[in-house]
């Protein structure tokens, strides 16, 4: 059988007493749609942020596409082809909706040490970054600087900024928190349409989404693993209602 | 109206003034003002070069000054030393100054927020106490420059001549700063500043961009020092000292960070207050620090955003 795209083994990350990350081991196979879901405080957050290269493990390992890539910086992994979004909406708020994007295409194509040509009048990073607006329905606001856009088009800037570096595979920490139920429909929709074309991480308090997305989801509990299957076998597991979906946790929102 | 055409027209028109400068000093029998306007001119270089890594790079460089004395020192001691060539003094000052830039870049980088601040702020002190303790140069009295530079039949002890020297080469690097701000160079540097985490997310290692950012700063700072040095013919460890550096990045906030030409408009319109004031009163501080409270907290784009009204950071 062909490697997982993404393969972690043991991996751990303690902040002081807290041991966010225990143990975790998990396998994402190329096209798959993967969630992880969790109450607060579950370590999801540290998970995403040991897969993107933002923190260290101290312990365990990240295969990605056949390399070992627990030690590679952010940028690193992201050239590699490891796009993510963040919780709270990270974009370049004083660029137009375009530059945002054509920054993300100019990051994958050749070195920046080019000092003369206006970036804005290439055709090799613009043609592109309008295609992928396109794609995420932003193509009337390219111009838009993107501070002015309203919240749930500034998510979906981010998720345009991490397809233009093409990756295989994305890393979406909770795409639709904040968004009204309309907002979070469309984007669950646009989602759906990726789905196959490229690998899927995502972590998600949104219950609707994830189980209209996921191919298989993992279940963490402080920091923990403590299920993983399919949608129907994770609602069906006895462990995962008491710690999570039963009476003491907080219910899923 | 596009950028590139506003700047185009605020570049000629600025230009052309700057130029008429000498012919009507000359008509009102006002030599001073060729001097002061000068002066203006290669602290508005300073300015712009500071303006690229605080205004475009977000780095707080709170040591600008160092570079500028560098500049000066690079011009002073082969002076001393008996090598009056232009080429070779002024070639030293942005040769030396980009490499203490690269030093003083490659350690401050790694940090930020105050940590950066500081650490800008001390480099260009010691740099101020090591020019205090060159003794054969002067020492803290510093020494005088016998001759300005040499550049063949290009006479700078010729006012008008040296004048133009400067406007050249402020013109030359507003142009080529134009350039640079919206390459893709630029790019870079403008998203890191904008937000890192991310510039690091879709995979932009930000750090060598910002050092080159920082080293060609440097050098432009150091080749202003060199400017200043033959300005006024003299030259003491003070070009390095911190009040300076604070000058310099007052000139960069009252005129707009972030903006082209809102450093050379700083530069002239502090340099003027200056001017205006201390004639008026020995106490002249207490009347320009209100005036400059006053623009930081009601023109966020300063001067010239108020000016231009530059809706974002291209203008």
């Amino acid at each position: 059988m062909a490697e997982p795209l993404l393969a972690i083994r043991g991996l751990r990350k303690r902040f002081g007493g807290l041991l966010a990350t225990d143990q975790v081991d998990l396998d994402v196979s190329e096209g798959e749609t993967y969630a992880v879901i969790g109450p607060n405080g579950a370590g999801k957050t540290t998970l995403i942020g040991q897969l993107a290269g933002d923190l260290r493990p101290d312990d365990g390992a990240i295969r990605f596409a056949g390399r070992d890539v627990t030690r590679l910086d952010a940028p690193l992994r992201s050239r590699l082809g490891l796009a993510r979004s963040f919780q709270i909406t990270s974009i370049f708020p004083d660029f137009s909706a375009l530059a945002n994007v054509a920054l993300a295409v100019q990051a994958h194509t050749g070195g920046s040490f080019r000092f003369w040509r206006p970036a804005a009048g290439e055709p090799s990073l613009t043609r592109p970054a309008r295609a992928v607006l396109e794609s995420v329905g932003l193509g009337g606001r390219a111009d838009v600087l993107a501070a002015n856009l309203a919240h749930g088009e500034q998510r979906q800037l981010e998720i345009a900024m991490a397809l233009a570096t093409k990756p295989r595979l994305l890393l979406l920490d909770e795409p639709v928190a904040g968004m009204g139920l309309e907002e979070s429909q469309r984007m669950v929709r646009f989602l759906g349409t990726l789905k196959g074309h490229v690998t899927i991480v995502l972590v998600e308090h949104d219950m609707d989404a994830v189980f209209t997305l996921a191919d298989r989801i993992s279940v963490m509990v402080y920091g923990r693993i403590i299920a993983t299957g399919t949608a129907e076998e994770v609602r069906g597991n006895e462990e995962v209602r008491r710690a999570y979906l039963g009476e003491d946790a907080p219910p899923p929102c | 109206m596009t950028t590139t055409s506003r700047r185009a027209i605020v570049l000629g028109v600025g230009g052309l003034a700057l130029a008429l400068v000498p012919p009507i000093a000359a008509a009102l029998n006002q030599p001073f003002y060729v001097d002061l306007f000068r002066r203006m001119m290669i602290f508005a270089i300073a300015a712009v070069s500071l303006d690229l890594i605080l205004g475009y790079g977000g780095m707080v460089s709170f040591g600008h000054a160092a570079y500028l004395g560098i500049g000066a020192y690079a011009v002073g001691i082969p002076a001393f030393h008996g090598v009056d060539n232009g080429f070779v003094q002024w070639g030293l000052a942005i040769l030396a100054s980009g490499l203490a830039a690269l030093v003083i870049g490659a350690i401050s980088i790694r940090t930020s927020g105050v940590y950066f601040i500081m650490i800008t702020l001390a480099f260009a002190q010691m740099l101020y106490y090591l020019g205090i303790g060159l003794e054969t140069y002067g020492g803290d009295n510093g020494m005088r420059l016998t001759r300005r530079s040499l550049f063949g039949p290009v006479d700078l002890t010729n006012p008008a001549v040296f004048y133009y020297v400067v406007l050249a080469i402020l013109l030359l690097f507003l142009v080529a700063g134009g350039r640079v701000v919206d390459s893709r160079f630029g790019m870079v540097i403008r998203a890191a500043r904008s937000n890192e985490p991310r510039a690091r997310a879709i995979g932009f290692s930000p750090f060598r961009y910002k050092l080159a950012a920082f080293v060609i700063a440097g050098s432009m700072g150091g080749l202003a020092g060199a400017l200043l040095a033959n300005q006024t013919e003299y030259l003491t460890p003070d070009f390095m000292h911190w009040t300076r550096s604070g000058e310099i990045m007052f000139m960069v906030i009252l005129g707009g960070m972030g903006t082209l030409f809102g450093p050379v408009v700083g530069a002239i319109v502090l340099l003027l207050l200056e001017d205006v004031l201390s004639a008026l009163t020995a106490h002249w501080q207490i009347v320009l620090g209100p005036i400059l409270i006053t623009v930081v907290l009601f023109a966020r784009r300063g001067l010239y955003g108020l000016l231009a009204g530059a809706p974002t950071r291209d203008g």
